[in-house]
Protein backbone atom coordinates (compact mmCIF):
# COMPACT_ATOMS: atom_id res chain seq x y z
CA UNK A 1 0.00 0.00 0.00
CA UNK A 2 0.90 3.33 -0.70
CA UNK A 3 1.41 5.58 2.58
CA UNK A 4 2.61 8.78 3.17
CA UNK A 5 3.65 9.98 7.38
CA UNK A 6 2.89 13.40 8.63
CA UNK A 7 3.38 14.93 11.69
CA UNK A 8 -0.03 15.96 13.11
CA UNK A 9 -2.69 16.11 16.03
CA UNK A 10 -5.52 13.79 17.24
CA UNK A 11 -7.93 15.89 16.02
CA UNK A 12 -5.73 16.37 12.32
CA UNK A 13 -5.81 12.27 12.18
CA UNK A 14 -9.86 12.04 12.82
CA UNK A 15 -10.40 14.46 10.66
CA UNK A 16 -8.25 12.99 7.75
CA UNK A 17 -10.21 9.15 8.45
CA UNK A 18 -13.30 11.42 7.97
CA UNK A 19 -11.74 12.55 4.97
CA UNK A 20 -10.01 9.08 3.32
CA UNK A 21 -13.62 7.54 4.23
CA UNK A 22 -15.13 10.19 1.72
CA UNK A 23 -17.98 11.13 4.09
CA UNK A 24 -21.01 12.85 2.22
CA UNK A 25 -22.44 14.80 5.10
CA UNK A 26 -20.74 16.69 7.83
CA UNK A 27 -22.78 18.66 11.00
CA UNK A 28 -20.70 19.90 13.47
CA UNK A 29 -20.91 22.37 16.47
CA UNK A 30 -17.63 23.85 17.62
CA UNK A 31 -16.45 22.91 20.87
CA UNK A 32 -13.20 22.58 22.58
CA UNK A 33 -10.88 20.06 22.75
CA UNK A 34 -12.60 18.18 19.33
CA UNK A 35 -13.23 22.08 17.28
CA UNK A 36 -10.46 21.18 14.88
CA UNK A 37 -11.41 18.61 13.54
CA UNK A 38 -14.48 19.91 12.40
CA UNK A 39 -12.34 23.24 11.07
CA UNK A 40 -10.11 21.17 9.73
CA UNK A 41 -13.21 19.39 7.63
CA UNK A 42 -14.95 22.66 6.67
CA UNK A 43 -11.60 23.91 5.38
CA UNK A 44 -11.32 20.81 2.72
CA UNK A 45 -14.99 21.56 1.87
CA UNK A 46 -14.36 24.63 1.13
CA UNK A 47 -11.14 24.39 -0.87
CA UNK A 48 -13.24 21.47 -2.51
CA UNK A 49 -10.84 19.08 -1.45
CA UNK A 50 -13.29 17.15 0.14
CA UNK A 51 -16.72 16.62 -2.17
CA UNK A 52 -19.12 16.86 1.22
CA UNK A 53 -21.99 19.13 2.54
CA UNK A 54 -20.48 20.73 5.45
CA UNK A 55 -23.96 22.00 7.57
CA UNK A 56 -23.28 24.56 9.98
CA UNK A 57 -25.84 24.26 12.72
CA UNK A 58 -26.49 26.16 16.09
CA UNK A 59 -25.62 23.36 18.32
CA UNK A 60 -24.80 19.92 19.25
CA UNK A 61 -28.50 18.40 19.15
CA UNK A 62 -29.33 20.12 15.61
CA UNK A 63 -25.58 18.24 14.43
CA UNK A 64 -26.70 15.01 15.04
CA UNK A 65 -30.15 15.66 14.01
CA UNK A 66 -28.95 16.76 10.37
CA UNK A 67 -26.24 13.78 10.61
CA UNK A 68 -29.32 11.56 11.29
CA UNK A 69 -31.35 12.70 8.62
CA UNK A 70 -28.86 12.69 5.84
CA UNK A 71 -28.06 9.38 7.06
CA UNK A 72 -31.75 7.86 6.96
CA UNK A 73 -31.45 8.45 3.13
CA UNK A 74 -28.42 6.68 2.51
CA UNK A 75 -25.35 8.98 3.00
CA UNK A 76 -21.65 8.42 4.74
CA UNK A 77 -21.99 10.92 7.36
CA UNK A 78 -19.47 12.19 10.19
CA UNK A 79 -19.68 14.42 13.02
CA UNK A 80 -17.45 14.92 16.43
CA UNK A 81 -17.65 16.96 19.82
CA UNK A 82 -16.90 16.86 23.42
CA UNK A 83 -17.90 17.00 27.05
CA UNK A 84 -21.41 18.94 27.31
CA UNK A 85 -21.81 19.16 23.54
CA UNK A 86 -22.17 15.27 23.86
CA UNK A 87 -24.53 15.66 26.87
CA UNK A 88 -26.54 18.30 24.60
CA UNK A 89 -26.89 16.03 21.76
CA UNK A 90 -27.87 13.05 24.09
CA UNK A 91 -31.72 12.58 23.14
CA UNK A 92 -30.09 11.89 19.19
CA UNK A 93 -27.74 9.72 20.48
CA UNK A 94 -30.43 7.79 21.44
CA UNK A 95 -32.48 7.78 18.53
CA UNK A 96 -29.69 7.45 16.07
CA UNK A 97 -28.79 4.18 17.71
CA UNK A 98 -32.44 2.88 17.94
CA UNK A 99 -32.90 4.20 14.09
CA UNK A 100 -29.78 2.15 13.58
CA UNK A 101 -27.98 4.58 11.46
CA UNK A 102 -24.28 3.85 11.02
CA UNK A 103 -22.87 7.47 12.41
CA UNK A 104 -19.45 7.77 13.05
CA UNK A 105 -18.90 10.62 15.94
CA UNK A 106 -15.59 11.17 17.04
CA UNK A 107 -15.41 12.08 20.63
CA UNK A 108 -12.30 14.30 22.01
CA UNK A 109 -13.13 13.02 25.71
CA UNK A 110 -13.55 16.24 28.09
CA UNK A 111 -14.55 16.35 31.48
CA UNK A 112 -18.23 17.31 32.08
CA UNK A 113 -19.44 20.60 33.74
CA UNK A 114 -20.41 21.80 36.70
CA UNK A 115 -18.07 23.06 37.12
CA UNK A 116 -16.75 23.97 33.90
CA UNK A 117 -13.35 22.70 32.72
CA UNK A 118 -12.18 21.84 29.60
CA UNK A 119 -9.41 19.28 30.21
CA UNK A 120 -9.80 15.32 29.78
CA UNK A 121 -11.45 12.37 31.73
CA UNK A 122 -13.89 9.83 30.17
CA UNK A 123 -17.10 10.53 31.62
CA UNK A 124 -18.57 12.15 28.86
CA UNK A 125 -18.90 9.48 26.36
CA UNK A 126 -19.07 6.79 29.22
CA UNK A 127 -22.16 8.36 30.28
CA UNK A 128 -23.64 7.44 26.95
CA UNK A 129 -22.67 3.80 27.56
CA UNK A 130 -26.20 2.44 27.42
CA UNK A 131 -27.57 4.31 24.15
CA UNK A 132 -26.56 1.95 21.77
CA UNK A 133 -23.67 2.93 20.24
CA UNK A 134 -20.35 0.73 19.67
CA UNK A 135 -17.68 2.41 21.36
CA UNK A 136 -13.86 2.55 20.98
CA UNK A 137 -11.09 3.94 22.65
CA UNK A 138 -7.53 4.74 21.25
CA UNK A 139 -4.60 5.03 22.59
CA UNK A 140 -2.55 7.33 20.39
CA UNK A 141 -3.32 9.44 17.08
CA UNK A 142 -2.55 6.69 14.70
CA UNK A 143 -5.27 4.36 15.92
CA UNK A 144 -7.01 7.13 15.46
CA UNK A 145 -7.09 7.53 12.02
CA UNK A 146 -6.87 3.70 11.87
CA UNK A 147 -10.02 3.35 13.90
CA UNK A 148 -12.12 6.25 12.62
CA UNK A 149 -11.89 4.37 9.19
CA UNK A 150 -12.94 0.81 10.94
CA UNK A 151 -15.53 2.71 12.20
CA UNK A 152 -17.17 2.99 9.28
CA UNK A 153 -17.21 -0.40 8.05
CA UNK A 154 -17.89 -1.97 11.46
CA UNK A 155 -20.91 0.44 11.53
CA UNK A 156 -22.31 -0.12 8.05
CA UNK A 157 -22.16 -3.67 8.34
CA UNK A 158 -24.04 -3.88 11.65
CA UNK A 159 -26.35 -0.56 10.86
CA UNK A 160 -25.09 0.73 14.33
CA UNK A 161 -23.27 4.09 15.11
CA UNK A 162 -19.96 4.49 16.34
CA UNK A 163 -18.39 6.77 18.59
CA UNK A 164 -14.51 6.83 18.08
CA UNK A 165 -13.01 7.83 21.58
CA UNK A 166 -9.69 9.82 21.97
CA UNK A 167 -8.65 11.68 25.31
CA UNK A 168 -9.09 15.53 24.72
CA UNK A 169 -5.32 17.63 24.43
CA UNK A 170 -3.76 14.63 25.50
CA UNK A 171 -4.01 12.94 22.07
CA UNK A 172 -6.44 15.84 20.48
CA UNK A 173 -4.00 18.66 20.54
CA UNK A 174 -0.92 16.55 20.90
CA UNK A 175 1.59 16.22 17.79
CA UNK A 176 2.70 12.13 16.43
CA UNK A 177 4.05 11.19 13.17
CA UNK A 178 0.88 9.39 11.61
CA UNK A 179 0.91 7.10 8.73
CA UNK A 180 -1.51 8.44 6.39
CA UNK A 181 -2.95 5.70 3.69
CA UNK A 182 -3.64 7.38 0.19
CA UNK A 183 -6.94 7.16 -1.12
CA UNK A 184 -6.95 3.85 -3.02
CA UNK A 185 -5.73 2.34 -0.11
CA UNK A 186 -8.48 2.72 1.88
CA UNK A 187 -11.09 2.58 -1.11
CA UNK A 188 -10.00 -1.01 -1.39
CA UNK A 189 -10.80 -1.78 2.59
CA UNK A 190 -13.45 0.45 2.53
CA UNK A 191 -16.35 0.12 -0.17
CA UNK A 192 -19.18 3.41 -0.72
CA UNK A 193 -22.15 2.69 1.93
CA UNK A 194 -24.46 -0.03 1.14
CA UNK A 195 -28.24 0.81 1.13
CA UNK A 196 -29.64 2.23 4.16
CA UNK A 197 -32.18 0.08 5.84
CA UNK A 198 -34.72 3.02 5.16
CA UNK A 199 -36.91 2.72 2.12
CA UNK A 200 -36.67 6.53 0.31
CA UNK A 201 -38.97 6.19 -2.67
CA UNK A 202 -41.43 8.88 -3.34
CA UNK A 203 -43.26 6.44 -5.81
CA UNK A 204 -43.48 4.05 -2.54
CA UNK A 205 -43.53 6.76 0.54
CA UNK A 206 -42.68 5.21 3.69
CA UNK A 207 -42.97 6.68 7.36
CA UNK A 208 -39.93 6.91 9.10
CA UNK A 209 -39.38 6.24 12.89
CA UNK A 210 -43.26 6.29 13.68
CA UNK A 211 -44.25 5.46 17.22
CA UNK A 212 -43.98 1.65 17.99
CA UNK A 213 -46.40 0.27 20.78
CA UNK A 214 -45.32 -2.37 23.59
CA UNK A 215 -46.96 -5.45 21.05
CA UNK A 216 -46.76 -6.37 17.44
CA UNK A 217 -49.19 -4.75 15.49
CA UNK A 218 -50.61 -5.17 11.80
CA UNK A 219 -50.88 -1.77 10.10
CA UNK A 220 -53.62 -0.62 8.16
CA UNK A 221 -52.33 -3.32 5.36
CA UNK A 222 -52.60 -6.16 7.59
CA UNK A 223 -48.17 -6.27 7.82
CA UNK A 224 -47.47 -7.22 11.20
CA UNK A 225 -44.56 -4.83 12.18
CA UNK A 226 -42.06 -5.85 15.10
CA UNK A 227 -42.82 -4.14 18.75
CA UNK A 228 -40.78 -2.09 21.13
CA UNK A 229 -39.12 -5.01 22.70
CA UNK A 230 -38.30 -7.05 19.18
CA UNK A 231 -36.89 -3.96 17.82
CA UNK A 232 -34.79 -3.37 21.16
CA UNK A 233 -33.55 -7.02 21.30
CA UNK A 234 -32.40 -6.97 18.13
CA UNK A 235 -30.59 -3.91 18.67
CA UNK A 236 -28.70 -5.71 21.62
CA UNK A 237 -28.05 -8.75 18.94
CA UNK A 238 -26.47 -6.53 16.58
CA UNK A 239 -24.48 -4.92 19.77
CA UNK A 240 -23.42 -8.81 20.59
CA UNK A 241 -22.29 -9.32 16.84
CA UNK A 242 -20.16 -6.27 17.30
CA UNK A 243 -18.08 -8.47 19.00
CA UNK A 244 -16.80 -10.39 16.08
CA UNK A 245 -17.25 -8.08 13.77
CA UNK A 246 -14.47 -5.64 15.17
CA UNK A 247 -11.88 -8.07 15.45
CA UNK A 248 -12.95 -8.66 11.90
CA UNK A 249 -12.62 -5.41 10.65
CA UNK A 250 -9.57 -4.77 12.10
CA UNK A 251 -8.36 -8.11 10.30
CA UNK A 252 -9.13 -6.56 7.23
CA UNK A 253 -7.81 -3.31 7.66
CA UNK A 254 -4.20 -5.01 8.70
CA UNK A 255 -4.36 -6.95 5.46
CA UNK A 256 -4.82 -3.89 3.46
CA UNK A 257 -3.00 -1.47 5.77
CA UNK A 258 -0.69 -3.78 7.22
CA UNK A 259 -1.46 -2.05 10.66
CA UNK A 260 -3.66 -3.93 13.58
CA UNK A 261 -5.08 -2.76 16.74
CA UNK A 262 -6.02 -5.98 18.52
CA UNK A 263 -9.73 -5.55 18.15
CA UNK A 264 -11.55 -5.50 21.44
CA UNK A 265 -8.36 -5.37 23.89
CA UNK A 266 -4.68 -5.40 23.29
CA UNK A 267 -2.21 -5.90 25.75
CA UNK A 268 1.30 -5.52 26.70
CA UNK A 269 3.77 -8.00 29.21
CA UNK A 270 0.35 -9.70 30.02
CA UNK A 271 1.36 -13.59 28.75
CA UNK A 272 2.67 -14.44 32.39
CA UNK A 273 1.65 -11.01 34.91
CA UNK A 274 -0.41 -11.68 37.52
CA UNK A 275 -1.39 -8.38 38.21
CA UNK A 276 -3.36 -6.73 35.30
CA UNK A 277 -3.49 -3.02 34.98
CA UNK A 278 -6.03 -2.15 32.99
CA UNK A 279 -7.71 1.29 31.16
CA UNK A 280 -8.93 2.71 28.01
CA UNK A 281 -7.21 5.07 25.81
CA UNK A 282 -3.89 6.80 26.40
CA UNK A 283 -3.70 6.63 30.03
CA UNK A 284 -3.27 2.47 28.89
CA UNK A 285 -0.58 3.51 27.47
CA UNK A 286 0.93 5.52 30.20
CA UNK A 287 -0.16 2.23 32.29
CA UNK A 288 2.91 -0.04 29.81
CA UNK A 289 5.50 2.37 31.79
CA UNK A 290 4.09 1.36 34.75
CA UNK A 291 3.96 -2.16 34.21
CA UNK A 292 7.65 -1.93 32.93
CA UNK A 293 8.47 0.02 36.01
CA UNK A 294 6.87 -2.65 38.40
CA UNK A 295 8.39 -5.63 36.75
CA UNK A 296 11.79 -4.00 37.60
CA UNK A 297 10.85 -4.12 41.50
CA UNK A 298 10.14 -8.23 40.91
CA UNK A 299 6.39 -7.39 40.51
CA UNK A 300 4.98 -9.25 37.37
CA UNK A 301 2.76 -6.78 36.11
CA UNK A 302 0.90 -6.49 32.67
CA UNK A 303 -1.69 -4.17 30.30
CA UNK A 304 -5.23 -5.11 29.44
CA UNK A 305 -6.14 -2.36 27.14
CA UNK A 306 -10.20 -1.66 26.57
CA UNK A 307 -10.52 -0.57 23.18
CA UNK A 308 -14.33 -1.69 22.66
CA UNK A 309 -15.92 -0.59 25.52
CA UNK A 310 -19.39 -1.21 24.15
CA UNK A 311 -19.74 -3.94 23.67
CA UNK A 312 -18.40 -4.37 26.69
CA UNK A 313 -15.47 -7.99 25.97
CA UNK A 314 -16.38 -9.73 29.07
CA UNK A 315 -15.95 -13.49 27.88
CA UNK A 316 -12.34 -11.80 26.17
CA UNK A 317 -11.51 -9.92 29.54
CA UNK A 318 -12.51 -13.12 31.33
CA UNK A 319 -10.53 -15.35 29.52
CA UNK A 320 -7.56 -13.50 29.96
CA UNK A 321 -7.95 -12.49 33.67
CA UNK A 322 -8.62 -16.09 34.73
CA UNK A 323 -5.69 -17.25 37.17
CA UNK A 324 -4.69 -13.89 37.84
CA UNK A 325 -3.89 -12.74 41.30
CA UNK A 326 -5.23 -8.65 40.96
CA UNK A 327 -6.69 -6.99 37.96
CA UNK A 328 -6.58 -3.01 39.27
CA UNK A 329 -8.87 -0.84 37.22
CA UNK A 330 -8.03 2.67 35.89
CA UNK A 331 -11.16 4.79 35.20
CA UNK A 332 -11.32 7.81 34.23
CA UNK A 333 -15.06 8.19 34.94
CA UNK A 334 -17.30 7.40 37.78
CA UNK A 335 -20.61 6.68 38.04
CA UNK A 336 -21.15 8.96 41.26
CA UNK A 337 -22.21 6.97 43.89
CA UNK A 338 -20.86 3.63 43.34
CA UNK A 339 -17.50 2.85 41.11
CA UNK A 340 -15.65 3.74 38.02
CA UNK A 341 -17.52 2.43 35.10
CA UNK A 342 -14.95 -0.45 33.46
CA UNK A 343 -14.28 -1.35 37.25
CA UNK A 344 -18.38 -2.16 37.60
CA UNK A 345 -18.87 -3.51 33.98
CA UNK A 346 -15.49 -5.97 34.72
CA UNK A 347 -16.40 -7.07 38.03
CA UNK A 348 -19.68 -8.40 36.45
CA UNK A 349 -17.69 -10.13 33.66
CA UNK A 350 -15.68 -12.01 36.27
CA UNK A 351 -18.60 -12.99 38.26
CA UNK A 352 -18.55 -17.16 38.68
CA UNK A 353 -15.44 -17.47 36.66
CA UNK A 354 -13.24 -19.99 37.70
CA UNK A 355 -10.02 -18.25 39.41
CA UNK A 356 -10.91 -14.91 38.67
CA UNK A 357 -8.49 -12.23 40.29
CA UNK A 358 -9.75 -9.44 42.51
CA UNK A 359 -10.59 -6.52 41.44
CA UNK A 360 -10.20 -2.93 42.47
CA UNK A 361 -10.83 0.12 41.62
CA UNK A 362 -9.10 3.80 40.89
CA UNK A 363 -10.54 6.81 39.53
CA UNK A 364 -7.87 9.26 38.26
CA UNK A 365 -7.39 12.14 35.99
CA UNK A 366 -10.62 13.64 36.37
CA UNK A 367 -11.00 16.74 34.53
CA UNK A 368 -7.26 16.55 33.22
CA UNK A 369 -5.62 16.31 36.87
CA UNK A 370 -2.40 14.90 35.53
CA UNK A 371 -1.49 11.46 36.28
CA UNK A 372 2.14 9.91 35.61
CA UNK A 373 3.35 6.32 35.62
CA UNK A 374 5.07 6.86 38.59
CA UNK A 375 1.98 8.32 40.46
CA UNK A 376 0.39 4.73 38.41
CA UNK A 377 2.68 2.69 40.11
CA UNK A 378 2.50 4.26 43.29
CA UNK A 379 -1.56 3.01 43.40
CA UNK A 380 -0.75 -0.26 42.01
CA UNK A 381 1.47 -0.70 45.00
CA UNK A 382 -1.23 0.78 46.93
CA UNK A 383 -3.26 -2.27 45.67
CA UNK A 384 -0.92 -5.05 46.43
CA UNK A 385 -0.41 -4.12 49.92
CA UNK A 386 -4.60 -4.32 49.95
CA UNK A 387 -4.70 -7.72 48.33
CA UNK A 388 -1.65 -8.68 50.87
CA UNK A 389 -3.24 -7.71 53.83
CA UNK A 390 -5.89 -10.11 52.38
CA UNK A 391 -8.37 -7.53 50.89
CA UNK A 392 -10.81 -9.12 48.42
CA UNK A 393 -12.58 -5.79 47.60
CA UNK A 394 -12.29 -2.24 49.03
CA UNK A 395 -13.40 1.39 48.22
CA UNK A 396 -12.09 3.03 44.90
CA UNK A 397 -9.02 4.93 45.33
CA UNK A 398 -8.43 8.33 44.34
CA UNK A 399 -5.26 8.94 42.74
CA UNK A 400 -3.99 12.31 43.53
CA UNK A 401 -6.50 13.36 45.67
CA UNK A 402 -5.29 16.38 47.55
CA UNK A 403 -8.74 17.21 50.09
CA UNK A 404 -7.47 19.38 52.51
CA UNK A 405 -7.20 17.88 55.87
CA UNK A 406 -6.41 14.52 54.83
CA UNK B 1 -34.04 -10.29 7.98
CA UNK B 2 -36.03 -8.18 6.27
CA UNK B 3 -35.10 -4.72 6.54
CA UNK B 4 -38.33 -3.46 7.39
CA UNK B 5 -38.10 -5.76 10.74
CA UNK B 6 -35.25 -4.01 12.02
CA UNK B 7 -36.57 -0.52 12.34
CA UNK B 8 -39.66 1.19 12.90
CA UNK B 9 -40.99 2.13 9.32
CA UNK B 10 -44.39 1.60 7.68
CA UNK B 11 -46.69 2.57 4.82
CA UNK B 12 -48.55 5.62 5.46
CA UNK B 13 -51.98 4.81 6.44
CA UNK B 14 -54.99 6.11 8.23
CA UNK B 15 -54.81 5.44 11.49
CA UNK B 16 -51.62 4.06 11.79
CA UNK B 17 -51.19 5.00 15.11
CA UNK B 18 -54.57 4.26 16.60
CA UNK B 19 -57.88 6.14 17.51
CA UNK B 20 -56.27 8.94 18.92
CA UNK B 21 -58.60 11.40 18.91
CA UNK B 22 -59.77 9.73 21.82
CA UNK B 23 -56.61 11.86 23.72
CA UNK B 24 -58.31 14.79 22.97
CA UNK B 25 -59.63 17.66 25.58
CA UNK B 26 -61.08 20.23 23.32
CA UNK B 27 -62.82 19.46 20.06
CA UNK B 28 -62.71 22.11 17.13
CA UNK B 29 -66.27 22.94 15.91
CA UNK B 30 -66.58 24.62 12.92
CA UNK B 31 -68.95 27.33 11.80
CA UNK B 32 -70.05 27.09 7.83
CA UNK B 33 -71.40 30.77 8.23
CA UNK B 34 -67.91 31.95 9.21
CA UNK B 35 -65.51 29.49 7.45
CA UNK B 36 -64.71 31.34 3.67
CA UNK B 37 -64.63 27.73 1.96
CA UNK B 38 -67.88 26.55 2.86
CA UNK B 39 -69.56 30.50 2.40
CA UNK B 40 -67.65 30.29 -1.23
CA UNK B 41 -68.92 27.58 -1.85
CA UNK B 42 -66.27 25.80 -3.39
CA UNK B 43 -62.87 24.40 -2.26
CA UNK B 44 -60.54 27.99 -1.00
CA UNK B 45 -58.81 28.76 1.26
CA UNK B 46 -58.02 25.34 3.04
CA UNK B 47 -55.60 26.87 5.41
CA UNK B 48 -56.65 24.56 8.23
CA UNK B 49 -55.94 21.01 6.12
CA UNK B 50 -53.00 22.84 5.55
CA UNK B 51 -51.94 23.39 9.07
CA UNK B 52 -53.18 19.99 10.40
CA UNK B 53 -50.08 17.90 11.80
CA UNK B 54 -51.80 14.91 11.63
CA UNK B 55 -53.83 15.48 8.50
CA UNK B 56 -56.96 14.61 9.87
CA UNK B 57 -58.71 17.55 7.65
CA UNK B 58 -60.55 16.66 4.32
CA UNK B 59 -60.16 19.23 1.63
CA UNK B 60 -63.72 20.34 0.80
CA UNK B 61 -66.35 23.43 0.59
CA UNK B 62 -65.93 23.25 3.88
CA UNK B 63 -62.94 21.31 5.06
CA UNK B 64 -63.91 18.05 7.23
CA UNK B 65 -61.92 17.23 10.48
CA UNK B 66 -62.63 13.81 11.24
CA UNK B 67 -62.78 13.39 15.05
CA UNK B 68 -61.55 9.76 15.64
CA UNK B 69 -58.37 10.97 14.69
CA UNK B 70 -58.23 14.77 15.53
CA UNK B 71 -55.92 15.23 18.98
CA UNK B 72 -57.34 18.46 19.79
CA UNK B 73 -54.82 20.41 19.47
CA UNK B 74 -56.00 23.67 18.12
CA UNK B 75 -53.52 24.70 15.49
CA UNK B 76 -56.90 24.56 12.91
CA UNK B 77 -58.36 27.19 15.38
CA UNK B 78 -55.37 29.07 15.31
CA UNK B 79 -54.84 29.51 11.95
CA UNK B 80 -57.90 29.82 10.83
CA UNK B 81 -58.01 33.46 9.26
CA UNK B 82 -61.64 34.19 9.72
CA UNK B 83 -61.80 32.40 13.25
CA UNK B 84 -64.68 29.86 12.16
CA UNK B 85 -62.85 27.11 14.40
CA UNK B 86 -64.07 27.39 18.07
CA UNK B 87 -62.34 24.73 20.78
CA UNK B 88 -64.91 23.10 22.81
CA UNK B 89 -64.35 21.20 26.15
CA UNK B 90 -65.06 17.66 25.35
CA UNK B 91 -66.93 17.43 28.57
CA UNK B 92 -69.93 19.42 26.90
CA UNK B 93 -69.77 16.53 24.14
CA UNK B 94 -70.07 13.71 26.15
CA UNK B 95 -66.31 12.85 26.91
CA UNK B 96 -66.35 9.04 25.52
CA UNK B 97 -68.32 9.55 22.27
CA UNK B 98 -67.06 8.86 19.51
CA UNK B 99 -69.37 7.91 16.70
CA UNK B 100 -67.98 7.81 13.55
CA UNK B 101 -70.24 9.29 11.82
CA UNK B 102 -69.85 12.97 13.87
CA UNK B 103 -67.69 14.15 11.31
CA UNK B 104 -68.00 17.79 11.22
Amino acid sequence: MASETSVMTGNEAAATAARLARVQVIAAYPITPQSPVVETLSAWVESGELPAEFVAVESEHSALTVCIGASTVGARVFTATSSNGLAYMNEQVWWAAGARLPIVMCIANRAMAAPWNVLNDQQDSMSERDAGWVQLYCRDNQEILDTTVQAYLIAERLNLPVMVCYDGFLLSHTMMPVSVPDASTVDAFLPPRPAPLTVVDPADPRNIGPVVLADPRADAAGVVSPGYMELRAQHHRALLDALAVIPEVDAAYSAVVGRTWGGLTWEHLLDDADVVLIAAGSLATQLTLTAEALRAEGVKAGVLGIRAYRPFPAAALAGKLAGRRLALVFDKALSYGYDGPICTDLRGSLLGVEGAPAVFGAVCGLGGRDVSPDDLAAAARRALADLDAGARTRPTDWVNLRLEGE
Amino acid sequence: MDAGRRISMSRPAVGEAGATGQWRNNRPVMDPALCMAATAGRVTCQICWVYCPDGCIAQGAGPAIDLTYCKGCGICAQECPTGAIEMVPEALHGVCALPDEEVL
